[in-house]
């Protein structure tokens, strides 16, 4: 690939000091994700994963290193420049759907492509066609506590592709989700990437990352394992005792 | 994001918590709803005061003599030479005497007290008095002494009833007086009212009072603001024949008035600041509200600062649903303080009109107090930490 790469980890490190002690929730992270790609992130409770979602996500900065998104240094940001390159270029999945109980599902979606300061016609035009690619644009006037998780989670992803983001980041999308919706979103997700969408996807669930095309495996801060995901151990054996379940 | 916008999620957030918002704005309801009132009775008060004061005669001087025991007087003819010898500041003088006396009809056995004034045939002109029936005092009757007397509707009623007291007889101190007036009605014709009076000649008044001399002048200038020079030139020629300007006193009506709104005027400064204390505290109660409301909406913060809110975004959602807030309680107050004013009017007699500078005032003062209490929860809210706010539950 000679392309230049959308997200580029350079020697990332975060370390936070607590007391005397110093946790390193990243330390000396190094990787880089392309266009059209679809990583899943994976990593136990306390792995760093969170962190490494945070500051890809520019909701954090990094204690040492470069991140460059797009070519652009990202990693030393104030708070509002900081927005501004979420609201460009980044689309979140959230675990919780995160979605404003009072507004209705149209309003969510048009959230960004306001901070984005797009005109109410263009906005409600982009937001409706964001629905219609998740299949829900006949529920766009219900409020989110009216529809199924399920519908929430698509209208969450509808948000995140209201703005034609280059990234869409989905952390733990799946993790309120019964196993059939799961595997509805993450064949969504597929679906999405197919049409050449770059994901991201946070889990910890190796079932899930074992759906993506890359796994970057994390542990202790350190990236373990960098590959596909039929040949990350610990997925195989995970895939294997399902099977050993199965038999 | 377009300012309406910004409105329009305010309002959604106030009507979501209905009860919250009412009593939130209740500070500033009975804030803004007192500064009202206030400000219109305070007015309603100075109006009537003012109107009282233009009955008198603004363009009146009262001259008081306190040379009691002394033998030196003011006569009335030292009077009309001052008033002669400068008609572009004088127009009218008339002698006061001031009695208290009985008065009865001829026939009754009761009396009662009263208090009868002496003067001349310019009084009636000099305080706009008009005839219901008769004549007022003239030339002649202060010239012979004669014993006539002008009464007010009150005696006319309380004496002989209505439209039957010309031509009666009305005994003041037992003598004898004839009524030849009834002034027309000032007040409601009754008691303690400006139409409880008795008018009789001063010279017949300054024989019946004890020490025979007149009590006071008033004067009428022709010109309202030669105030100073008129006072002059009456301080002058008094010191000069009392001897002392101990002896007199001179009251302008003008500078009466101009005490007492003075006097209004600090009293209602100091009702609105005791009141603007109340919006103090109103704005206190916003702030507070909006710092819990703040703490609510964490989540939803870190939720809007993730899909790329702006700290200005943040803080002015906040800052307008604040101004929101108190705005409507502005104009609620400012409904509460007109109907409360049209109320205290209709109880106590005043015209009252609220005022619209103080309507826009109090509207400007409660929005202005939400934006100034509602900045510091909304630049908590701005300055979140977005990954905090996020977890927050």
């Amino acid at each position: 690939m000679n392309q230049k790469p959308l997200v580029e980890f350079q020697n990332i490190y975060k370390i936070y000091t607590m007391g005397d002690s110093e946790v390193r929730a990243l330390d000396g992270v190094s990787f880089s994700v392309f266009a059209g790609e679809f990583v899943a992130i994976i990593g136990q409770s306390g792995s760093g994963k969170s962190t490494c979602m945070n500051i890809i996500g520019c909701l954090d900065t990094p204690t040492e290193g470069t991140y460059l998104l797009n070519g652009n240094d990202v990693s030393q940001l104030t708070d509002d420049e900081q927005s501004e390159i979420r609201n460009e270029t980044l689309g979140f999945i959230f675990q919780q759907y995160n979605l404003l109980p009072k507004l209705n599902i149209l309003e969510n979606v048009k959230l960004p492509l306001m901070y984005k300061g797009l005109k109410e016609s263009e906005q409600t035009e982009r937001a409706m066609e964001a629905l219609k690619r998740v299949g829900i644009d006949d529920k766009c006037h219900h409020k989110p506590s009216q529809l199924s998780g399920g519908q929430q989670q698509r209208a969450s992803i509808a948000r995140a592709l209201a703005g034609s983001p280059s990234v869409i980041l989905a952390d733990e999308p799946t993790g309120a989700l019964d196993s059939k919706t799961s595997a509805e979103v993450i064949n969504f997700l597929i679906q999405l990437n197919s049409l050449g969408n770059t994901i991201i996807l946070i889990t910890h669930d190796n079932s899930i990352a074992a759906k993506a095309k890359r796994v970057i495996r994390i542990h202790d801060g350190k990236i373990i394992y960098d590959g596909i995901p039929s040949e990350d151990s610990i997925i195989r054996s995970t895939v294997l005792s399902q099977r050993e379940g199965a038999i | 994001m377009k300012f309406t916008k910004t409105v329009q999620l305010a309002f959604g957030s106030i009507l979501s918590n209905k009860l919250r918002s009412l009593l939130t704005m209740l500070g500033i309801i009975i804030g803004v709803g007192a500064v009202i009132i206030l400000v219109s009775i305070m007015d309603g008060v100075t109006g009537q005061v003012t109107d009282a004061f233009e009955s008198f005669g603004m363009n009146n001087i009262t001259v008081a003599l306190t040379s009691r025991g002394s033998t030196r007087h003011i006569e009335p003819d030292d009077m009309y030479e001052v008033i002669d010898e400068n008609p572009a500041l004088f127009t009218y003088c008339t002698p006061n005497v001031s009695l208290t006396a009985t008065v009865k009809t001829k026939n009754a056995s009761d009396s009662e007290f009263a208090s009868v004034t002496g003067t001349d045939e310019t009084y009636d002109k000099i305080n706009q008095l008009g005839m219901q029936e008769g004549r007022f005092l003239q030339f002649i009757d202060i010239e012979k002494q004669l014993k006539v007397c002008v009464i007010g509707t009150y005696y006319e009623q309380e004496l002989y009833g209505k439209g039957k007291a010309l031509g009666q007889t009305l005994k003041i101190n037992g003598e004898p007086f004839s009524v030849v007036g009834v002034l027309e009605e000032r007040a409601d014709s009754s008691e303690n009212s400006s139409d409880q009076c008795i008018y009789i000649p001063y010279t017949v008044a300054s024989k019946m009072s004890q020490n025979r001399f007149i009590s006071s002048y008033t004067v009428t200038l022709s010109d309202a603001n030669k105030l100073d020079e008129a006072k002059a030139i009456l301080e002058n020629r008094l010191t000069k024949i009392l001897g002392s300007s101990d002896f007199y006193n001179i009251i302008a009506t003008q500078e009466i008035l101009e005490e007492l709104n003075k006097i209004i005027g600090t009293m209602k400064a100091a009702l609105v600041c005791i009141a603007g204390i109340s919006l103090l505290v109103g704005g206190i109660g916003i702030m507070n509200i909006m710092l819990v409301t703040v703490t609510e909406r964490t989540k939803e913060i870190g939720i809007r600062k993730s899909l790329g809110a702006k700290k200005k975004h943040i803080l002015s959602q906040f800052v307008v649903e604040a101004a929101t807030i108190s705005g409507i309680g502005g104009i609620l107050g400012i409904l509460l303080g007109a109907i409360v004013s049209f109320a205290a009017g209709k109880m106590l007699n005043l015209t009252i009109v609220p005022s619209l500078f103080a309507v826009v005032l109090a509207f400007s003062v409660s929005v202005a107090i939400g934006i100034l209490f509602g900045f510091l929860p909304a630049k908590n809210a701005a300055n979140l930490n977005p990954i905090d706010a996020l977890r927050f539950e």
